[in-house]
């Protein structure tokens, strides 16, 4: 033990000591606000110890857009350093945890709580159920990805980021050339974020399979719950392979173990073997639910039902399998001889076909349809043409022998922001402005929304198709600075100018949350945008906790279209149909147990192992309580029901008393 | 009409972003190969553009034309679009020709893999100079056992003779990477890699590891002099009488973290360790790798840097024979 | 028909909707664990022959002690069984005997398996000795972390039966409990396979 008391928190740089104070101030003002206006009792009861589902989602999104502005600030940071050759905005160090942090809090703290937060809100609803299967283990979820985000995040400020990239290889990211405490908080915040996930994974799978409406068959879910579902299947079987690899890791730097060192036997190319077999279903895990949003928004935006319903089902399906067959891709360049990258090269490859066949099927759904231009539809619209760049250029990295030119190089970092930005951004966006009319009962600004659009998609596109070219030319990744003589100056310019502007079209988000939160008129209408066709729009807005009155019976696909058409006996319900609901009750243990996880983390972080057993062990006792606990819920009574049916059912019956 | 412009605006900016760097195009070093090896490689680059243009080419007009024709307006306010489940044929014909794209961009990518493993066509007869490669935190150290010298950060070698580098690492992995001669392979401890490349032009050539490895990973650069066989002997002859030897002692401080300039000396490091081989001896400093021997941050970097530009600042000399 | 339900009416665990799911969601979770587990015995599969300056697995093991404790879970598992059998008779007092029994015989497993540890410790194998000494005490390790939650969970369970009975909740807690043990015995199974007489032969 030789920790300097005196440097835990991170001193010296004018830009983390701002933070500091930020971060300080900001907490002041959240104290002092909340005691102010007296909402500690309405925050506790109604959102931290909530188990609605609709809440816990909500949570996340407000936990990803966090973060989203936490990662986007690191990477404007690496943009601005990158802007002019030999720029000292950034040293080698910072730059080095700067995109480290980018890439572990973009994929692992914004992509995975955004989807997250929108399954959770959607997916009951829209296979008509009242909650999911462990609506406690839910909450528990969260703050466990909460309390891993946290951990994380407070990295820069205390004890110093982990530094070795996102994909923290060995033997670089052990003791031996990182003996700081910083790459601890990976193997830690991580761990405990991923217990969260999986967690999530096994509830949406147990949700999914056992909870829904009468008549809904498997084939005839809904898009967004059928990846849903198999990206709970590809969590529960890639998590568990990260969690050992975590685990070593963790041992390696904290115990002292020798799994992936140079000296004494280790293998560091085992890390990159079992982080790869993790992240790269993790690659699918947040691409497949985007699919899923963009086909629920083509269907309602071109008045059609989708296309090629069968074989959008089968290519999820055959993505999910090959997804864990093309783990070596991420290192052709190993060594390992022609035949295995041979292989690899082909399943990689293989990706293409069905991803090409959802791609024409999205085309196909338009084809002859009604096309708006809203929010929803135009990111949707977005993505299909910078998506499709991002996938043939994966072909051509999947391609083992021209791989060798590409690997490790912008060309590479091009791709995956081609890839996961209009696969997986673009599809948050979209679903925000589709889904957020159904939960707060009004609908974000179209006007600024396109401010949003444009500067958004310009400045995307700006920023990362100069990448492929820079990659070309020489250019690796995560160089903190380039010589001038290089040549690289004009289009790393250009990409700190996209940044920007991309940047402006995220302020244009906010702006339009805070915008239409104040002034954007209120709708109770069930389904505002007209031509949804999903069940979630067949209830009141904003929906109630029980989400649905009575439960109803699904014919089609198209649930609610298929309502809509041929009439159906939950629109016409009577009064005297309902009964009363049973919910569960809300709880604090979730809160507790995440704390307890938080601690427990940062004491092992900082290799205080007695402290961490102590926490640990008030870790264990939360499940111990939960154990004993034989909470029964409650019923929601008949009158509050009806109270809030009124409020959108236009039959005549709802409006008498 | 004002979405319509806008769409053209961006994919406008995406093209003046293309044309730009056209102007640059003998930069764009991937595309400008000097040896058999990264030819082979832009042969086959060159192969998948045609058939991914192909496929962004048919997606695109697609698009254009549904977006186009089918966008709503007000005359086709009622129009009910038909709820069409799908089409097994066209459904079919999608799948097809993806998979017969796919097929025709994996066979050239198997035969090329296997291409680039053996010695390229027409220098089958030449004996390969063989020269090891050790990667070190941030340097780059290479062995000539049968010429008994050793460089640091820069090689020469003769045209038109296959090169055989034997690739390894003294601590992180790396990838060695000459893109106008061969594609990359990694470099990692206790393993050895073999990549062959072969220099069909004068020159030199640029080389860089581009596998992440740390504070000095940005600046771990070196040169490939690729000059006539007459040119790499009298070099050869040079160095072996007048470069200084290495000792281990000086060789343990090389391995040190630091970045350094051009060296080159009369022996090689094989003769104590060869750090491909399962049970070397390692040469780890973990301490050296303490951020200020404490926590990470500011205070410890300008300790660091300082040590850097010393190493950098001195010996800078292009190949010659600065000793230690 | 009739008589055959009367006969073998619905276990008392899946009774209650939320049994039901409950039972599914654990099975979901044993899943992963055979993924966590695959991932670990592919780690050992890889380290094991990396013994650097460290002794290999055939210096270190005590066979005699590693049969002991494979009898011991074996039973253990046997016992779980009954466990269930006196459930579904409606026992309390033979659930809760034969659950003791059951505990007893995975503590006396636990007790050999620390000893076990402590000999390896002795003998110069450590966890930081060499990769094959890491992965060999990292997948114990687990495993025995593992009987070690099973244990802490069965009491709680014990408790709970006696505070309750049998409903239709504490028997899909009993049940899910049982899943779990049997689980475990099946990775020792394979840990006895592999490591053990995979590192003697």
């Amino acid at each position: 033990m030789d920790i300097k008391w005196d440097k835990i928190l991170v001193t010296g740089d004018p830009l983390i000591l701002a933070s500091q104070i930020a971060i300080v101030l900001t907490m002041i003002g959240i104290v002092v606000g909340l005691t102010y206006f007296k909402k500690w009792g309405y925050l506790w009861r109604e959102w931290l110890t909530s188990v609605d589902h609709k809440r816990i989602g909500i949570m996340y999104m407000i936990m990803g857009v966090l973060m989203f502005f936490r990662g986007g600030v690191d990477g404007l940071m690496m943009k601005a350093q990158t802007a002019v050759p030999e720029n000292t905005f950034l040293d080698a160090q910072h730059y080095n945890e700067v995109f480290t942090t980018h890439g572990v809090i973009m994929i692992l703290f914004m992509a995975m709580p955004m989807l997250i937060g929108i399954m959770n809100i959607v997916v009951p609803l829209q296979i008509g159920a009242r909650d999911v299967a462990f609506p406690q283990m839910n909450l528990l979820s969260f703050w466990l990805t909460f309390a891993g985000a946290l951990l994380f995040n407070i990295s820069f400020v205390v004890g110093g980021s982990p530094d070795a990239g996102w994909t923290s290889y060995f033997p670089l990211a052990g003791k031996e050339f990182t003996p700081g405490i910083g790459n601890n908080y990976y193997m830690v915040a991580i761990q405990i974020a991923g217990f969260g996930t999986l967690m999530t994974g096994i509830n949406f799978i147990v949700t999914i399979l056992k909870l829904r409406a009468p008549g809904m068959t498997l084939m005839k879910m809904p898009m967004f719950t059928w990846t849903t579902l198999i990206t709970s299947l590809i969590i529960v079987i890639a998590f568990p392979i990260f969690t050992i690899a975590l685990l070593l890791g963790a041992l390696d730097r904290i115990y002292g173990a020798h799994f992936f060192t140079v000296s004494a036997g280790g293998l560091d190319m085992l890390w990159a073997n079992l982080f790869w077999l993790w992240a790269h279903p993790e690659v699918y895990i947040v691409i497949l639910p985007a699919f899923g949003i963009y086909s629920e928004i083509v269907a309602t935006f071109t008045k059609k039902r989708l296309y090629g319903y069968t074989s959008m089902v089968l290519a999820i399906v055959i993505i999910s399998v090959l997804s864990m067959l093309v783990w070596v891709h991420h290192f052709y360049t190993m060594g390992v001889g022609p035949a295995v990258n041979s292989v690899f090269s082909i399943t990689t490859a293989a990706i293409a076909i069905p991803t090409g066949v959802k791609i024409f099927n999205w085309l196909f759904t338009m084809r002859k349809g009604r096309i708006e231009f809203t929010q929803p539809m135009m990111w949707t619209l977005a993505f299909i043409p910078t998506f499709t760049i991002g996938g043939v250029t994966g072909v051509m990295l999947g391609m083992a022998a021209t791989d060798f030119q590409y690997h490790n190089t912008l060309f590479l970092v091009g791709h995956f922001h081609y890839a996961l930005i209009p696969g997986v951004v673009y599809a948050v966006f979209a679903a925000i402005y589709y889904w957020w009319p159904k939960v707060f009962g009004f609908k974000l600004s179209e006007r600024i929304g396109k401010w949003h659009f444009w500067l958004f998609n310009i400045g995307f596109n700006l920023t990362f198709f100069p990448f492929y070219l820079l990659g070309l030319m020489g250019a690796a990744r995560r160089m903190y600075t380039y010589s001038a003589e290089s040549g690289f100056f004009p289009l790393y310019f250009i990409s700190a100018v996209g940044a920007f502007i991309m940047a402006a079209g995220f302020v244009a988000f906010a702006y339009n949350i805070y915008w239409s939160t104040r002034y954007a008129k209120r709708t109770t209408a069930n389904d505002p945008w007209g031509n949804t066709r999903t069940l979630e729009w067949a209830t009141a807005t904003p929906v109630p906790h029980y989400n649905f009155a009575v439960i109803p019976e699904v014919r089609d696909v198209d649930a609610y279209w298929d309502m809509k058409k041929n009439g159906d006996k939950y629109l016409t319900l009577e009064p005297k149909d309902i009964k009363p609901i049973h919910l569960p009750n809300n709880s604090g243990q979730p809160f507790y147990m995440g704390m307890m996880a938080f601690l427990a983390g940062l004491f092992l972080v900082f290799e205080l192992k007695v402290l961490f057993y102590i926490f640990a062990a008030l870790f264990f006792a939360g499940m111990i309580y939960r154990s004993f606990d034989y909470d029964e819920g409650y019923y929601v009574p008949v009158e509050e029901i009806i109270e809030k049916e009124r409020t959108w059912r236009d039959d005549s019956k709802w409006k008498a008393n | 009409m004002k979405k319509r412009k806008s769409l053209l605006l961006s994919a406008l900016s995406v093209f003046l972003v293309t044309l730009l760097s056209g102007c640059e195009l003998a930069e764009v070093i991937v595309f400008n190969p000097k040896g058999p090896q990264a030819q082979k490689i832009l042969d086959l680059i060159n192969w998948s553009l045609f058939w991914i243009g192909l496929i962004v080419a048919v997606v695109y007009i697609l698009f254009v034309i549904f977006v186009w024709k089918y966008r709503a307006r007000p005359e086709n306010e009622n129009y009910e679009p038909p709820q069409e489940k799908g089409n097994k044929v066209v459904e079919t014909i999608w799948t097809a020709i993806p998979v017969i794209i796919v097929i025709l961009l994996m066979i050239p990518t198997v035969t090329t893999l296997y291409d680039l493993e053996e010695v390229p066509e027409g220098y089958e007869d030449e004996e390969p100079l063989v020269i090891h490669v050790t990667s070190a935190d941030w340097k780059w150290i290479f062995s000539y056992p049968e010429e008994n010298i050793e460089t640091v950060n820069y090689i020469n070698i003769p045209v038109d003779r296959p090169i055989l580098f034997k690739l390894t690492s003294a601590g992180t992995m790396q990838s060695f990477w000459i893109p106008q001669l061969a594609g990359q392979k990694y470099t990692m401890a206790r393993m050895e890699v073999e990549l062959t490349a072969v220099a069909e032009e004068e020159g030199t050539y640029w080389g860089r590891n581009t596998s992440f490895n740390g504070q000095g990973f940005t600046e771990q650069e070196f040169e490939v002099n690729a000059m006539s066989q007459e040119e790499f002997d009298a070099w050869v002859k040079d160095a072996q009488q007048n470069a200084p030897k290495l000792t281990e002692e000086m060789y343990a401080k090389i391995l040190e973290p630091s970045h350094m300039g051009k060296e080159t000396y009369s022996n090689t490091h094989l003769e104590w360790v060869d750090h491909g081989d399962h049970h070397a001896k390692t040469y780890l400093n973990p301490e050296m790798y303490r951020l200020d021997y404490g926590y990470p941050g500011k205070t410890f970097y300008e300790e660091h840097d300082r040590v850097i530009k010393q190493h950098s600042a001195g010996s800078n000399d292009g190949g010659g024979h600065s000793g230690h | 028909m009739e008589s055959k339900l009367v006969k073998y009416p619905v276990p008392t665990e899946y009774q209650s909707e939320q049994g039901k799911l409950n039972i599914l969601g654990f099975w979901i979770f044993i899943a992963a664990e055979i993924a966590l587990f695959a991932t670990l015995f592919a780690v050992y599969g890889v380290l094991h022959p990396r013994t650097a300056n460290g002794p290999s697995g055939a210096e270190i093991f005590v066979i005699k002690d590693v049969v002991i404790q494979t009898l011991l879970l074996l039973t253990s598992s046997f016992t779980a069984g009954l466990v269930i059998h006196q459930m579904r008779q409606g026992s309390v007092k033979g659930l809760v005997t034969w659950f003791v029994i059951t505990l007893l015989l995975g503590g006396g497993f636990l007790f050999m398996e620390i000893r076990e540890f402590i000999h390896y410790v002795e003998v110069g194998a450590a966890l930081q000795v060499s990769a094959f000494t890491s992965s060999l005490l990292t997948t114990l390790g687990t495993h025995g972390a593992h009987v070690t939650l099973g244990l802490i969970w069965g009491i709680c369970l014990i408790i709970q039966m006696l505070q309750r009975g049998i409903t239709p909740k504490t028997a899909s807690k009993v049940h899910i409990w049982g899943i779990y043990w049997h689980f475990l015995d099946v990775v020792w199974i394979f840990i006895f396979t592999f490591i053990y007489v995979g590192g003697l032969i």
